[in-house]
């Protein structure tokens, strides 16, 4: 890692998000969900390093593509 | 009760997933129409039926509300009596913008947080089931895994929600038949087949007007809309709607997973020695077996990638084809129960996602980690049933134990 990279960051389309409720089941540190079931994204900024996997796992277990990882497609 | 058709001719232009060789070979018949560059099969049964076979064809229809309906979701040899956009069991069966309105009332009582404190109410039913199949002798003893299993735990966990007769669940499997099984028959007898479920659902709701409590159909008759309490239809819809939806669905989820199980030994073995693979496996049980096609009525003449398609005429969703499909989905005909990626759409895909997802997958989980809790080891010992239409699911499931906790 160089002193210019970041660290990672997801983004979380709630216009997209149908309730599948995969993100909050896989990755409930980054995920939470509201009284109708949609996902909330409950970090802001960079994602702690230990949690990019649980990041990853959410974006690749969305069948909506709500979620991305900042720069990358889904 | 007779089909009004004969057997399926040829599965690319006389398609008929009712016809009773079409779900115990339904995976073979979706590889074979798809590798012979069939991705839309057709057929003229129904008044015209449409069925999409690729995740990305399936996937188009379900979002597109302007070109096709939801106004029915069940196809048959009739078409709902109920208009667009409410249709006769919302939200289902209800389009936008009506569609958003009806179904923000039972998103609530169906989300996460809500459904979570039902374990171990479903836990304590599970093992009741699995205490009445008696002395087990491993080795020896065969028990229907479907009948004295699967079938009962749905349908007593809707009925509490909804505050019915648990011991009426007999009543309710024949209200599914009669919906989603008995399509294609006489238009006439398609068109009464509603009747006793509605002057069933009356009585209740007429009960629960008497006797008002903490269940659904209680919330359903209270809830409202810009301050208007529903109309009895749309209550009655919505329970139509909670009732079959909740039944033979996950039934069909909980009977297809045992299935794998006891036909996959080695599967059945990891999946013991390694529980913390359960979420995973779960859902790959549901992509690789999703039980549920839906359907919608095509709005207006479109043509569909070659495909004129015409107005009143049915588009089939089958969801679980689209699982299965390798433009998507890598080794899509192999369950790998680490399956890390998995974007299955198994309840759906757009605004219709299936309201009872969070509870279908905990009654799954529960229901599958108590069998193999249960019994270690089983497989397959006798001749399998599988359901007929839409929802696909094995209704005769012997298998032998082997093996005792």
């Amino acid at each position: 890692m160089t002193a210019y990279s970041q660290g990672m960051r997801v983004q979380l389309d709630t216009e997209k998000c149908q309730g599948h409720n995969r993100c909050y089941a896989l990755a409930p540190e980054l995920f939470d969900v509201d009284d109708y079931g949609t996902a909330v994204l409950l970090v802001e900024g960079d994602i702690p390093a230990e949690l990019e996997d649980k990041a990853r796992l959410a974006v690749a277990n969305c069948p909506e593509y709500a979620i991305t990882i900042e720069g990358e497609s889904p | 009760m007779t089909s009004i058709y004969g057997p399926v001719t040829d599965w690319a232009t006389d398609f008929d997933h009712v016809d009773p060789e079409y779900n115990p070979n339904a995976h073979q018949i979706w590889d074979d129409l798809r590798e012979n560059g069939c991705p839309v099969a057709s057929s003229e049964r129904y008044g015209g039926l449409w069925a999409p076979l690729t995740h990305e064809y399936v996937r188009e229809v379900a979002y597109d509300t302007e070109n096709f309906t939801s106004r029915g979701v069940i196809v048959s040899t009739a078409r709902p009596i109920a208009e667009a956009p409410i249709g006769p069991a919302p939200p289902i069966t209800s389009d936008p913008p009506f569609h958003q309105i009806a179904r923000k009332l039972l998103l609530p009582p169906f989300a996460p947080k809500q459904i979570d404190p039902w374990e171990p109410e479903i836990r304590t039913l599970c093992r009741g089931l699995l205490d009445d199949m008696g002395d087990i002798t491993p080795g020896e003893s065969i028990i229907d895994a479907a009948v004295q299993y699967a079938q009962n735990i749905p349908v007593n966990v809707i009925a509490r929600m909804l505050g019915f007769p648990t011991t009426d669940d007999e009543i309710f499997r024949g209200f599914v038949h009669d919906i989603v099984e008995n399509v294609n028959v006489d238009p006439e007898e398609r068109e009464a087949a509603i009747g006793p479920l509605d002057a069933y659902l009356d009585i209740q709701i007429e009960e629960h007007r008497a006797n008002p409590r903490d269940d659904l159909t209680t919330y359903l008759m209270n809830v409202e809309i810009d301050g208007n309490k529903l109309s009895h239809e749309h209550v009655r819809g919505s329970i139509v709607l909670l009732l079959i939806a909740g039944i033979d669905t996950t039934w069909s989820a909980i009977g297809s997973s045992l299935w794998h199980l006891a036909t996959h030994p080695d599967d059945l073995e990891r999946l013991v020695k390694e529980p913390e693979l359960m979420t995973f496996a779960i859902e790959e049980f549901l992509r690789a077996y999703a039980p549920v096609t839906m359907a919608r009525l095509v709005a207006k003449d479109n043509d569909f990638h070659g495909c004129p398609m015409k107005e009143n005429q049915w588009v089939l969703l089958p969801f679980p084809a689209a699982n299965r499909d390798p433009e998507f989905f890598d080794d899509a005909s192999e369950v790998h129960l680490d399956r890390a990626e998995n974007r299955h759409a198994a309840f759906g895909l757009g605004i219709h996602r299936c309201l009872g997802s969070n509870l279908a997958r905990l009654e799954l989980r529960v229901a599958v980690e108590e069998f193999i809790g249960r019994f270690p080891a089983f497989a397959l010992d006798g001749p399998v049933t599988w359901s007929n239409g839409q929802i696909r699911g094995p209704r005769k499931l012997p298998v032998r134990i082997t093996a005792l906790a």
